[in-house]
């Protein structure tokens, strides 16, 4: 079988699976790490929204095959790290906000919340109400407004 | 706003008077015998208001009259039978084991915050887990109708209060002071002079020797410092940090990942396998077995799983609802409808006729169907986020051949239920795979199957009759027609077996639950709404408020209608016709905050609307922009349409035991509603429903959000907790209807209103019956 090398949340990580077992399957049952959610399997619902080199992506979608040695996958539990603290600011509004109802979609949305302000600041700008409205993470609790306010909230400590 | 006096208050009944003129009832509860001090009360019993026994759907019989209907009669005769009890440890926390299903209402929270008040400790030293099936404990283990906080509230009070007053004797005889010297602060004991001792430090000490049975009076309401103020949720931390395990998470020993090949039409069943040995020898996979929903297989991770049930070759037959579609089931509907009985016209009267459809609909939770299976010769073991884990648990002993009391079911934290939980039906599956294979499993539906093969909320239709004078009106006449709704889970049967017992008569389940929970708000003369129901060939079951959403929406819309023919304002004619002063209270709280009445651009216009159930009242009134160019708005492979750009809602619900709780759960309410007004159903053709992802059941997305969103949570009426995990549904779809027909200038008759237009997606294949991922997810890093 064979085998896989990458850096998952700051450390080095190496897993025997086939080539085209998806990122997720990977993280979830073969390495335990179950942060990331699984809601749809096929790029939909991001409920399993990771970061890879920096950018949201979802490992649902990904065939381990096309990880690479010198790839930097983090998951929601390797978040805070990247921001050197116990928790992540985003992750801090979350909390100050209350966002969460279920919590199932939770870690999906900090993930996409955080790439979300760093790609608006690429852009030269700030958050703003359409690039909210672009977000497709699936919160079948609804809170939604929360998670608004919340990106916004945190976007300002980032 | 309107004042309020507290209704009298049943618990209140053959109380003693209390200094300050007001009744104080004692309690009874009970101190167990246990080597750290446990105190209990009865769950269920002592909660339940007698005049409303039959007035909610889980206010249960007495259960006297049950026990012979269950194997459980042992069980409920030992002495501690029917008991929650809170445990206080020596490290100074305190313990209490709900016997209820957490899966996003927030329960656990206000659960802890009501242990906390009544012992005066601070909340982060109350430990609130999730009880495992208790047969003992009846349907007073299940998760339904709102209920949790009206049926548990009194019970952990009690034994709270137990505990407390067992402290104070402990710290007592450890001071050498008199009880009323002493006072309780965050978790210690004060003497008048000065003198300290922890909770922690008198847990032993206080423990009781032998169970026994002693009463307590309550805190008083206007003592309260935690229920009642907005509290964060206890387990947030463990939700944003992917902490948090559900029961795909779990680390069970042996338990691999296993998934279904299922039918391509609704509940067909397999014929036959052509390939299983192939199936068996792929990548990861261990094994294949048929099953009686379709055919296993467990494997090394979901992701080969995923590959097996796509490559399995299977023969099927046609399943419960072969060859039908939508309009099938709309005219066997509309066969079943109840005639109205009020000749619509007469020389004076004036007559509103509505024919309304409401279209299949999913209550798909994010977390997908999915249980752990640990069954073996002779016992199993079950994990899952369940709301009936009593009636759980004796189906899967009566499947697998077990005694009940060899199969230990677990609640695990549930990602979301809205009534989808009330079933079992993965864990039922998980146990009889489990069986089959010999082996532990892990059992995960796809997200394909659980909007094809899951539980729907049945399409139903509403006939509304209404005359009217100008000025009065005199009958208002609801005919609601539905797909039957399965309520087998536990408690329908146990209601139903009783039903002759209960003040409706013989009526059936669902009628009993229709009567027992419709209710119409408004003076309107001879009022009478039914239900009736057709071809139980469907996976229904109760969504989030059941029948009240579509009911309501159809009498708001005639509301709005009879407001118009008599020239008058909708939220005045409501103002003048509502019969209760809590509803008239949250109208006009919604109406001052929202503007009622607005200037607006034409293609925009308000809609209000309210709602009363579970001892609780709510108004929504919600504004939608219906203009080409927002309702033409382009996302990709989204339903946008008309956008509800604001809503205000104002929600009463006797006593919010945490307000900011209670408002995430109107958010969630609103975005609900709005999906059903405007954009989520089912689309059945030939016998099997069209849509089979998320962006093609077309939930409430960030693109439907109304940008603006206040939420009132009114000061207490009742004193005593409603319900609200299901509350501001109704209101919200009713009020979201009422702004689209007024921007609209029609009224609407079908929902969601997108339903017969453009299907929007292009459906997925159903042989194989679930998609392949992705492989270029590494293409859309942002």
């Amino acid at each position: 079988m064979p085998t896989h090398t990458f850096t998952l949340n700051g450390e080095k990580v190496t897993v025997e699976a086939e080539d085209d077992v998806r990122l997720l399957w990977v993280l979830r049952d073969l390495l335990g790490v179950t942060g990331p959610k699984y809601g749809c399997g096929i790029e939909v619902c991001r409920a399993c929204t990771s970061h890879i080199n920096g950018k949201a992506f979802n490992p649902c979608s990904v065939p381990v095959g096309d990880i690479a040695d010198s790839d930097e996958v983090t998951t929601i539990e390797g978040l805070p790290a990247t921001a050197g603290g116990e928790l992540h600011p985003m992750q801090e509004a979350w909390l100050e906000r209350d966002v969460t109802q279920c919590g199932y979609c939770q870690p999906g949305q900090i993930m996409t919340a955080v790439a979300k302000v760093r790609q608006a600041r690429d852009e030269g700008r700030e958050i703003g109400d359409d690039d909210l409205d672009e977000i497709r993470n699936i919160c079948r609790c609804g809170t939604y407004n929360r998670i608004r306010e919340a990106i916004v909230d945190g976007a300002r400590k980032m | 706003m309107a004042t309020h006096r507290d209704s009298p208050d049943p618990e209140d009944a053959g109380a003693d008077a209390g200094e300050d003129g007001t009744s104080r009832r004692r309690f009874v509860g009970y101190l167990l015998a246990a080597p750290t001090l446990v105190a209990a009360a009865e769950v269920g019993v002592q909660a339940v208001n007698p005049r409303q026994a039959a007035a909610a759907v889980p206010s249960p019989p007495q259960p006297p009259e049950v026990l012979d209907l269950n194997d459980l009669l042992t069980l409920a005769a030992k002495p501690t039978a029917n008991l929650i009890s809170v445990r206080v440890h020596q490290d100074g926390t305190v313990s209490f084991d709900l016997p209820r299903a957490e899966v996003g209402q927030g329960i656990t929270t206000s659960s802890a915050m009501i242990v906390a008040e009544e012992m005066d400790v601070p909340l982060e030293k109350v430990r609130v887990t999730l009880a495992d099936a208790r047969p003992e404990l009846l349907f007073n283990q299940l998760t339904g109708g709102s209920n949790t906080t009206i049926s548990t509230f009194t019970p952990i009070r009690v034994a709270a209060a137990i505990a407390k007053g067992r402290l104070l004797e402990a710290a007592a005889l450890e001071l050498g002071e008199l009880v009323s010297e002493l006072t309780t602060r965050a978790g210690v004991v004060l003497s008048s002079g000065g003198k300290r001792v922890t909770y922690g430090s008198l847990a032993e000490k206080a423990a009781s020797a032998e169970s026994r049975q002693v009463s307590v009076k309550l805190k008083e309401r206007s003592e309260f410092t935690v229920v009642g103020r907005p509290q964060n949720r206890i387990d947030a931390l463990d939700a944003v940090t992917g902490r948090k395990k559900f029961a795909m998470d779990l680390d069970v020993p042996g338990a691999a990942p296993a998934m279904v090949c299922r039918p391509p039409t609704i509940n067909g069943k397999v014929r036959s396998v052509q390939n299983e040995a192939a199936v068996k020898a792929m990548p990861g996979i261990t094994d294949v077995a048929v099953v009686s929903t379709g055919v296993a297989v467990r494997g090394r991770t979901f992701g080969q799983c995923i590959d097996a049930v796509r490559a399995l070759d299977v023969t099927w037959d046609g399943g419960t609802a072969e060859g039908k579609s939508d309009e099938d089931v709309l005219r066997e509907l509309r066969k079943a409808e109840i005639p109205l009985a009020v000749p619509d016209s007469g020389p004076l009267t004036g007559t509103v006729d509505a024919d309304f459809t409401f279209w299949f609909a999913s209550n798909s939770a994010l977390e997908p169907n999915c249980a752990v299976a640990d069954v073996r010769s002779h016992r199993a073991e079950i994990w899952g986020g369940l709301k009936s884990p009593v009636v759980a648990q004796q189906e899967i002993a009566a499947k697998l051949g077990l005694p009940q009391g060899a199969v230990t079911v677990h609640v695990t934290e549930g990602g979301g239920s809205f009534g989808r939980k009330l079933f079992y039906d993965a864990a039922l599956e998980a146990a009889e795979i489990s069986q089959k294979m010999g082996k532990p499993v892990k059992l995960m539906w796809h997200r394909t199957d659980d909007f094809r093969q899951g539980r729907t909320h049945p399409m139903s239709t509403s006939r509304v009759r209404a005359s009217y004078l100008p000025g009065n009106v005199l009958t208002y006449e609801q005919r609601h027609t539905s797909v039957a709704t399965d309520f087998g889970h536990g408690l329908g049967e146990i209601i139903t077996s009783l039903s002759a017992k209960l003040p409706v008569g013989d009526l059936t389940f669902s009628e009993t639950v229709f009567s027992l929970t419709q209710q119409s708000p408004y003076d309107f003369g001879v009022t009478t709404q039914l239900l009736s129901e057709v071809d139980k060939g469907f996976n229904t079951g109760s969504m989030r408020n059941i029948y009240s959403p579509n009911v309501r929406c159809a009498q708001e819309l005639v509301v709005d209608e009879l407001a118009k023919r008599m020239k008058k304002d909708p939220c005045d004619f409501r103002r003048e016709f509502l019969k209760d002063e809590r509803a008239s209270a949250v109208l006009e709280k919604v109406a001052e905050k929202g503007e009622w009445g607005r200037s607006m651009p034409e293609g925009t216009a308000q809609g209000i609307a309210v709602h009363p159930e579970y001892h609780g009242v709510v108004a929504v009134l919600a504004e939608i922009d219906c203009r080409p160019g927002t309702a033409g708005r382009e996302v990709r492979d989204a339903r946008t349409g008309p956008r509800v750009t604001k809503a205000v809602c104002a929600v009463d619900v006797g006593l919010a035991v945490n307000p900011r709780g209670l408002e995430a759960q109107m958010m969630g309410g609103i975005m609900d509603g709005i999906a059903h007004a405007l954009t989520s159903s089912l689309h059945l053709k030939d016998g099997r429903f069209l849509e089979g992802s998320w962006d093609n059941y077309f939930y409430t997305r960030q693109w439907n959000v109304p940008p603006e969103l206040e939420i009132i949570v009114m000061p207490p009426t009742t004193g005593r907790p409603g319900g609200a995990g299901e509350l501001a549904v109704a209101a919200a779809m009713a009020a979201v209807a009422c702004a689209y027909g007024r921007a609209t200038g029609r009224m609407p008759t079908e929902f969601p209103v997108s339903h017969s237009g453009d299907l929007g997606f292009e459906p997925l294949p159903t042989v194989p019956p679930i998609p392949q991922s992705p492989t270029d997810g590494l293409d859309h890093a942002h």
